[in-house]
């Protein structure tokens, strides 16, 4: 017989790449449905639409690279790009946007720096961002939550949301600002009154019409991978602290110069999907424990600073993402953990005899 | 009894699934004897033993067939009894499939043993004996390090041992030779610890850590240590410490940690942090190796896997094929997918299964295709990190297997790569199924290996400096000497130009002609001496290279028999030595005979009208060194005595020739009693120099001038001489209250001065054209030297 030398371990345990990709799909699960409750069938639109043009997108470039296509395909990356870019834009959005941001996420953030495990920013988000800087108004037209119709209104019917997105086609009243719009712009007005006065608020429980549900599926979702282990609690946890810490320092009780109370925050715009589907992208993140801790807090807080000081953009968590992005290798480097039989953590660079050596 | 406690948490680890029912099914066995046994004499760490029989020789079970090689070795004895059939290279279970030494025994059935001795009560005997015992018996780390027992239990002085930990952990999946051990042999095992425990002076803790997984070996080491503690209060002290199952809980490193909370610093052992950690194996066989003088033979191991018909434990000796254990358990070649050595984890794939049980085989894992299928195929690091998670060292595997993809070496020794201990953990949670612990692997070798590199390129990179040196020393030494002699060449002409010169009238001359003659010998003599030394070397050499041929010719590895060509071949080169050592005495003696005759030739040239020069000149010029130098270390007192009994001598010696003159009624008489006459006053000075001294000779047969000219300078010199030491003594006190940079300071000053000093002394020599105008040049350029170093 023919004895293989193979070196140990000589076992491995069930986890498989493919399989943690297709968990995070599930997990979108509920936040697909919740989005799809309050905003229509735009939003599934988008997630096809989206899945099958990163898919696409990645067979045709690793068919240029002259990789196994089917051996990557497996891997289930590219579905999980295109399905956080299909609940990212918005719904009802033109066809060519959601193709342009696939085209963005895979072939330029992703498979240009060397595809799987090599893209130093997170795909998705690069696509996000790219878009929202060069078609802010497509980009920034949000439909209107289901409680905010208004009486007689009903959600987009699946002809004319095919109308609107291939062709154009206007639908009547179908955008309205969102819940971090009408906060941003808020002057003058205590929190109690804009709750009072706003529709997105009034139609809502504790931040705003289908928003708050949406994030709250999408924060099942995440519990459900944290269960499964797909991910460490570090950074979403973490993100999300810092964000209501940041909220509720600058709450400042409620007066018109508040950027929202924590659980506002918490609950709206896109906390949940980027706490658990965004910052947990494990490929543009930092690497250690401590390090994931970092990168999530600092995620929390840029969040928060973009969207209650910045200037033109209502949410940020696509330009905290990227931001964090860029500084995980800095992250990294100070938060390298102490190894068994060190008196302290070595920095990355560090390239000194040790006392004993080997 | 044994009482909890604490037990640490491991970090990281995984729960692999156990496989470890399987071959707890049936109770201990053991195999007939094999045809043949092979025994590897490097089954352990350290420096292979070297083998004590000959082939053809006949053996006893546990008679010693590889004595250990040094310290770090450990002994090896025949398994059964039986005839030495050929001492050669086998396959040996290694991860690399290397051959190996081994002593092949063809076994003879009988299984006779040689003698032991076996010693009752330990107590009686001193620990290094003891130690001698475990070392004699060839215990090595039965847990798969094969680490030399005795070696670990002989602890540096600077190292206290508090803890002595028995590791009954045994986390690999699959294996339970240790956890059958601990059920058969848990009274062994109690005494054992108790024998490790004394050796070590009794440290405060004996534990016994286990994995909660062994219930049964748990509840038997428990009752033992019940058992003996009725007799023995000692053993009431041994804890049996039962801890969560995790992987790699086993490891030394991380057991300590889990039951002492320490950690042992990275490149230290864990006798550093008061921790001895023995395997349970190990401590029975240590045991057996005290108590009944026996060897160690054999050992417990799981033969396990779903391509065997037969899965369980066996006592096995060591040398036993592997095929023969495989074929005695009924293994199925064709629905195996490997042979493994040791567990799933950390166990390598045996590449030839003829290579035998060692000490350290603590399992033969066969498994199907179906329970270990081949690895699949590697996908991207998506740095997912969960092979952080489960790191038991906290390192950072996914930057280590970036960094050692792209070779980056300093990077990963910044990551901590050797603090990895490759148990493999990242590797099996890996979802991208990468061999993590493989990609360390090779980098940790060729780490090594570029280490291995550096030192030699640095040592041969010295090597060349030092001899790059050495000849510019050389020439430049060599340069030094010609331009002396050119010097001295020079001067000798010009002083014989002016002596012919002024031949008529210059009584002087003849002292010139003299030194010049002195110096001109002194110029070539400084080659013959070089001459002698090389031919002094040639002869050391000579006989060297004799001695060594003369070596009575000895039997070893490469040559066992000596054959007549051999005996020849070396008279011929002893004969030869024989002849080069004569040439090189030879040669020696001639040229000591030439410089001699050269010398006598020399003598009678400068046998010059003064006879006082004479006599001084039928001294040896070595002889006269040796005296000057004698005299530079004598006391003005000691001098001076010196100077007078020479200058007696020389007038003894004066006066007898002057005597001889008379009757001979030579024409030199005059010339030798005005010799005497001179000796005659030089002895009074020294005898007022001596007064000086306050120093009284003996009745001196003159009485001296109460006042010579040298008694003023004498007693100068002598104060000057007290004023230096004074001065001396203020300075070093003064030094010792200086800083460095003061001292340095000081000593650049006096450099300076004394710089200064022999500049002027050299231009006055210079001026005066003074024979020693090499040596004040000499002076300067040292003293110059000197300054610059410290400057």
């Amino acid at each position: 017989m023919a004895l293989l030398n193979i070196t140990s371990p000589h076992t491995h345990g069930a986890n498989r790449t493919g399989r943690l990709m297709r968990l995070v799909v599930y997990a979108t699960f509920p936040g697909i449905v919740a989005l799809t409750h309050f905003f229509g069938i735009g939003v599934l639109i988008n997630v096809l639409l989206a899945s099958l043009s990163c898919i696409a997108f990645e067979a045709l470039v690793l068919k240029l690279r002259n990789r196994p296509i089917q051996f990557y395909l497996r891997d289930c990356s590219a579905l999980v790009t295109g399905v956080l870019i299909g609940v990212s834009l918005p719904p009802y959005c033109p066809w060519w946007l959601v193709i342009s941001a696939a085209f963005i996420a895979i072939v330029l953030a992703k498979q240009l720096y060397g595809g799987m495990g090599f893209n130093p920013f997170n795909p998705a988000m690069v696509a996000y961002v790219l878009l929202l800087i060069s078609f802010p108004v497509q980009m920034t037209a949000w439909a209107t939550p289901l409680p905010s119709l208004a009486d007689g209104q009903t959600l987009p019917s699946l002809v004319a949301a095919l109308d609107k997105i291939f062709f154009g086609t206007a639908i009547d009243g179908y955008s309205s600002a969102t819940v971090l719009d009408v906060m941003k712009q808020n002057a003058g007005l205590t929190l109690d009154d804009l709750y009072k006065q706003e529709a997105v608020f009034t139609d809502g429980r504790w931040a705003g019409a289908g928003w708050e549900w949406v994030n709250i599926a999408f924060l099942l979702g995440g519990i459900y991978l944290l269960y499964k282990k797909v991910f460490t609690w570090h950074a979403p946890v973490c993100m999300l602290l810092a964000l209501a810490l940041m909220a509720g320092v600058f709450y400042d009780s409620g007066s018109s110069n508040s950027g929202g109370s924590p659980i506002f925050h918490l609950l709206s715009g896109a906390t949940m999907l980027g706490a658990f589907f965004i910052v947990t992208d494990p490929v543009s993140s930092a690497v250690s424990v401590r390090g994931r801790m970092v990168y999530g807090a600092l995620i929390g807080v840029l969040v928060y600073v973009i969207r209650t000081w910045g200037t033109s953009y209502p949410d940020g968590v696509g330009f905290a993402v990227l931001l964090l992005n860029f500084a995980a290798p800095f992250i990294d480097y100070y938060t390298t953990p102490r190894t068994y039989g060190h008196k302290k953590p070595r920095r990355a660079t560090d390239s000194s005899k040790q006392d004993g050596g080997h | 009894m044994t009482s909890l406690i604490k037990v640490w948490e491991l970090p990281g680890g995984i729960h692999p699934p156990e496989h470890k029912s399987q071959s707890l099914q049936l109770p201990l066995g053991s195999l007939p004897l094999p045809p043949v046994l092979v025994i590897p004499l490097n089954q352990h760490m350290g420096t292979p033993a070297q083998p004590v029989v000959q082939v053809g020789e006949r053996v006893l079970a546990g008679q010693l067939i590889g004595a250990a090689d040094g310290t770090f070795s450990a002994n090896t004895h025949a398994s059964t009894s039986g005839t030495v059939i050929a001492i050669e290279e086998r396959a040996i279970p290694h991860p690399s499939g290397m051959n190996s030494e081994s002593v092949v025994i063809e076994s003879d059935g009988k299984d006779e043993w040689v003698e032991l001795t076996p010693c009752e009560n330990y107590l009686s005997l001193d620990r290094l004996a003891l130690l001698d015992k475990i070392r004699a018996a060839g215990v090595a780390g039965l847990g798969g390090a094969g680490f030399p027992t005795a070696i670990k239990l002989a602890p540096k002085s600077t190292q206290v041992i508090d803890t002595l930990i028995l590791n009954g952990a045994e986390c690999e999946p699959y294996i339970t030779a240790d956890d059958m051990l601990m059920q058969v042999r848990a009274d062994e095992l109690v005494a054992g610890t108790l024998l490790l425990s004394h050796i070590l002076h009794h440290p405060k803790n004996l534990l016994i850590g286990i994995e909660d997984n062994k219930p049964k070996a748990i509840a038997a080491v428990r009752a033992a240590v019940a058992g003996a503690a009725v007799n023995n209060p000692e053993a009431a002290k041994i804890q049996v410490a039962v801890f969560p199952t995790k992987y790699p809980s086993g490891g030394a490193k991380q057991l300590t940690q889990i039951l002492t909370g320490r950690e042992i610093p990275s490149g230290h052992h864990s006798a550093d942090v008061g921790v001895i950690c023995v395997n349970v194996g190990t401590a029975v066989a240590a045991w057996r190796a005290v108590r009944y003088g026996e060897p160690l033979v054999s050992r417990i191991t799981t033969v396990v896997g779903d391509a065997l018909g037969t899965q369980r434990n066996i006592e096995v000796l060591f040398g036993t094929p592997i095929s023969y254990v495989l074929e005695q358990h009924g293994f199925a070649a064709n629905r195996a997918s490997r042979v493994v050595m040791g567990g799933p984890m950390m166990g390598f794939t045996l590449l030839d299964l003829h290579s035998p049980i060692i000490k350290t085989t603590n399992c033969i894992l066969a498994p199907s295709k179906q329970e270990l299928p081949e690895p699949q195929p590697a996908q991207a690091c998506i740095r997912c990190g969960i092979c952080a998670e489960v790191c038991p060292a906290n390192l950072l595997p996914q930057q280590l297997f970036w960094y050692a993809q792209a070779e980056d070496f300093e990077r990963l020794e910044s990551h901590n790569l050797f603090d990895c201990i490759e148990c493999g953990a990242c590797s099996y949670v890996c979802p991208s199924t990468i061999p993590l612990v493989q990609y360390y692997r090779a980098a940790k070798g060729t780490i090594r290996l570029h280490e291995i590199e550096k030192e030699k390129s640095d040592r041969s990179r010295q090597r060349f400096e030092f001899r790059q040196q050495r000849i510019a020393k050389e020439e430049a030494e060599k340069e030094a000497k010609r331009l002396a002699r050119q010097k001295a060449a020079e001067e000798a002409k010009k002083k014989l130009a002016e002596k012919a010169a002024n031949a008529s009238a210059a009584p002087a001359a003849p002292t010139d002609v003299l030194s010049a003659a002195v110096a001109s010998a002194n110029a070539v003599q400084a080659a013959p001496d070089e001459q002698k030394a090389k031919l002094e070397r040639l002869v050391t050499t000579a006989k060297t290279a004799l001695e060594f041929q003369q070596k009575p010719l000895v039997p070893n590895k490469t040559n066992p028999v000596i054959s007549d060509e051999q005996l020849v071949k070396q008279q011929v080169r002893i004969k030869q030595a024989e002849l080069k050592l004569a040439e090189a005495e030879k040669k020696l003696a001639d040229f000591l005979a030439q410089t001699s005759a050269a010398q006598t030739n020399t003598a009678p040239a400068n046998t010059a009208p003064s006879v006082a020069a004479a006599v001084d000149m039928n001294d040896p010029v070595a002889a006269a060194i040796a005296r000057a130098q004698a005299k530079l270390t004598m006391s003005p007192e000691e001098k001076a005595k010196a100077n007078l009994e020479s200058l007696r001598t020389r007038l003894a010696k004066a006066e007898e020739k002057v005597a001889a003159a008379k009757t001979e009624g030579s024409a030199n008489l005059d010339a030798l009693q005005q010799g005497a006459d001179k000796l005659q006053q030089k002895i009074s000075e020294a005898l007022a120099e001596l007064a000086a001294l306050g120093i009284n000779d003996e009745p001196a047969p003159q009485t001296t001038p109460a006042a010579t000219p040298e008694t003023a300078p004498a007693t100068a010199e002598q104060s000057a001489a007290q004023a230096a030491i004074e001065k001396a003594k203020a300075k070093a006190a003064a030094m010792a209250s200086m800083s460095d940079e003061e001292k340095r300071a000081e000593q650049i000053q006096s450099l300076q001065t004394r710089l200064s000093k022999a500049r002027e002394r050299l231009a006055k020599a210079e001026a005066e054209n003074d024979a020693n105008v090499d040596a004040f040049r000499a002076g300067v350029s040292k003293l110059e030297e000197k300054l610059q170093e410290l400057a």
